[in-house]
């Protein structure tokens, strides 16, 4: 496993359990993610990787087990869990851009509510960032006026603007059409070289290769394997890892 | 005919007094309807039922029997005054709570609707950035879901201005009562008496419809 610094993961989950009626979607889950790591969680659909994802931001609520991030426990709901959530980025397979609202609101209006930043401040800071991931001529523009990609990288921009410790990416390019998946892994792979701890589940497995610290490999809610994106690419451990890699890579 | 020029002063008084009645309960059922939503979809399951017990009760009790209610049982009995001299003040404000007590519980469930109209994806955005509930449904929810009922939140507004004339049943002179008191000086009048008044409402109530129509399509959420 490669912890990137030190022995102070930013978040540690412990045994955790997660139930959606009878299906056990996640089963004694242990895993930490350190800061400035770059986690890719892959596995078949149904094997509870988007449910580690947002169980980390407590989207989801977890049965047993805990969970720390940056040295606390999770809380369990009011103000300090809205604290923790503005803490750790969050970008979802369908972008969930307020409709609304334009690309630059969507982007400020964490940083001006949650935060209290100046309207002014925030809309400079929100235009910077729009630049960093390339359509900041679209700022005025609504979300359903925007292309798939564009709008998730406008998501992206949405996270990035409340200065997280961490982004979760929930699949961030299975809703997009193929010729901009590209612009929005660009991005992420610019993050991830600047050092953003980031966890993310995807089927980009050309991403998980490039940009990430460690591969976790996921089925029926369990981890099955993990290690380092040469390690589990060329020799994985597992017969189940084996049968997964030969289904997606072969065509 | 001429019954109906020679009495327009008092006529128009009426109306006006009709559009005091709907404006200010219209507001006010706006904004208790919408409370009542958010506590129709609040985490807390003690406020989910009073919304519930509140909507279900108003929305099925005739508004005659809550006008009633507000002008003897309000008014009479448990003596809720707003003048101590000007009964007609008194009887047009207990008939205000009567009609926002009653339309709010329309309001809330037109609400409702429009805020199952947001995708879930949109609060899951909102808490992910770290609003907090109350933010969620005021930033993010809310504006979209109202934007999604305007036209049925104006056929409400509607049937509002019609429902004031039940406030005539505790004596606030409105168009309806003033009407019938006017058969009884002018019977002779009764047809254009009746025809004036209801083309008076009409007045009132199509531009509504109108406005509601454009406002609907001009704030339209496209996803």
């Amino acid at each position: 496993m490669t912890e990137i610094s030190g022995s102070d993961p930013l978040v540690r989950l412990e045994g955790v359990n997660k139930h959606f009626g009878p299906l056990h979607v996640l089963r004694d889950i242990d895993l930490s993610v350190g800061r400035g790591e770059v986690v890719v969680v892959i596995g078949p659909s149904g094997s509870g990787k988007s449910t580690l994802c947002r169980v980390i931001n407590r989207l989801e609520t977890i049965d047993t087990g805990t969970i720390v991030f940056d040295g606390r426990e999770l809380p369990a709901e009011g103000r300090a869990l809205a604290r923790l959530r503005s803490e750790v980025g969050m970008v979802f397979q369908s972008f969930n851009l307020f409709s609304h609202k334009t690309i630059l609101e969507n982007v400020t209006l964490g940083p001006t509510r949650v935060r209290k930043v100046a309207r002014q401040q925030a809309e400079q800071r929100g235009m910077e960032l729009l630049e960093r991931v390339g359509i900041a001529t679209q700022a005025s523009k609504y979300p359903a006026q925007l292309s798939g990609g564009q709008q998730q990288r406008a998501a992206i921009a949405r996270a990035l603007a409340m200065d997280p410790k961490m982004i979760l990416f929930d699949e961030p390019t299975s809703a997009l059409d193929p010729e901009m998946v590209q612009e929005v892994l660009d991005v992420m792979t610019g993050l991830a070289k600047d050092g953003m701890t980031m966890m993310v589940v995807t089927h980009e497995m050309g991403f998980a290769r490039r940009a990430a610290n460690r591969i976790v490999f996921m089925a029926d809610g369990q981890i099955v394997e993990e290690g380092s994106p040469s390690e589990f690419f060329t020799q994985p451990s597992t017969e189940r890892a084996r049968d997964f890699l030969s289904k997606i890579l072969t065509h | 005919m001429e019954a109906v020029v020679d009495e327009l002063p008092v006529i128009l008084g009426a109306f006006w007094l009709t559009v005091k009645l709907t404006v200010v309960s219209g507001v006010i059922s706006l904004v208790w309807g919408i409370v009542l939503a958010a506590m129709r979809v609040s985490p807390l399951p003690v406020l989910r039922a009073a919304g519930a017990v509140y909507v279900n009760v108003l929305r099925n009790t005739p508004l005659t029997l809550i006008i009633v209610f507000c002008g003897l049982g309000l008014g009479t009995v448990m003596s809720v005054q707003f003048s101590r001299d000007d009964l007609s003040l008194n009887s047009f404000w207990l008939s205000i709570i009567g009609l926002s007590a009653y339309t709010s519980a329309f309001v809330c469930e037109v609400v409702r609707s429009g805020i199952n109209t947001v995708p879930l994806g949109q609060a899951e955005a909102a808490r992910a950035i770290g609003l907090t509930f109350l933010q969620t449904l005021r930033l993010v929810i809310l504006p979209q879901a109202v934007r999604t009922v305007i036209a049925p939140l104006g056929s409400l507004l509607n049937a509002l201005v019609k429902n004031t004339t039940v406030a005539a049943a505790i004596g606030v002179m409105e168009a309806a009562l003033r009407m019938k008191n006017l058969f009884d000086a002018h019977g002779d009048a009764i047809i254009p008496i009746f025809l004036g008044f209801a083309a008076g409402f009409v007045v009132l109530t199509l531009p509504l419809n109108l406005l509601s129509g454009r406002l609907a399509r001009r704030l339209a959420v496209v996803r």
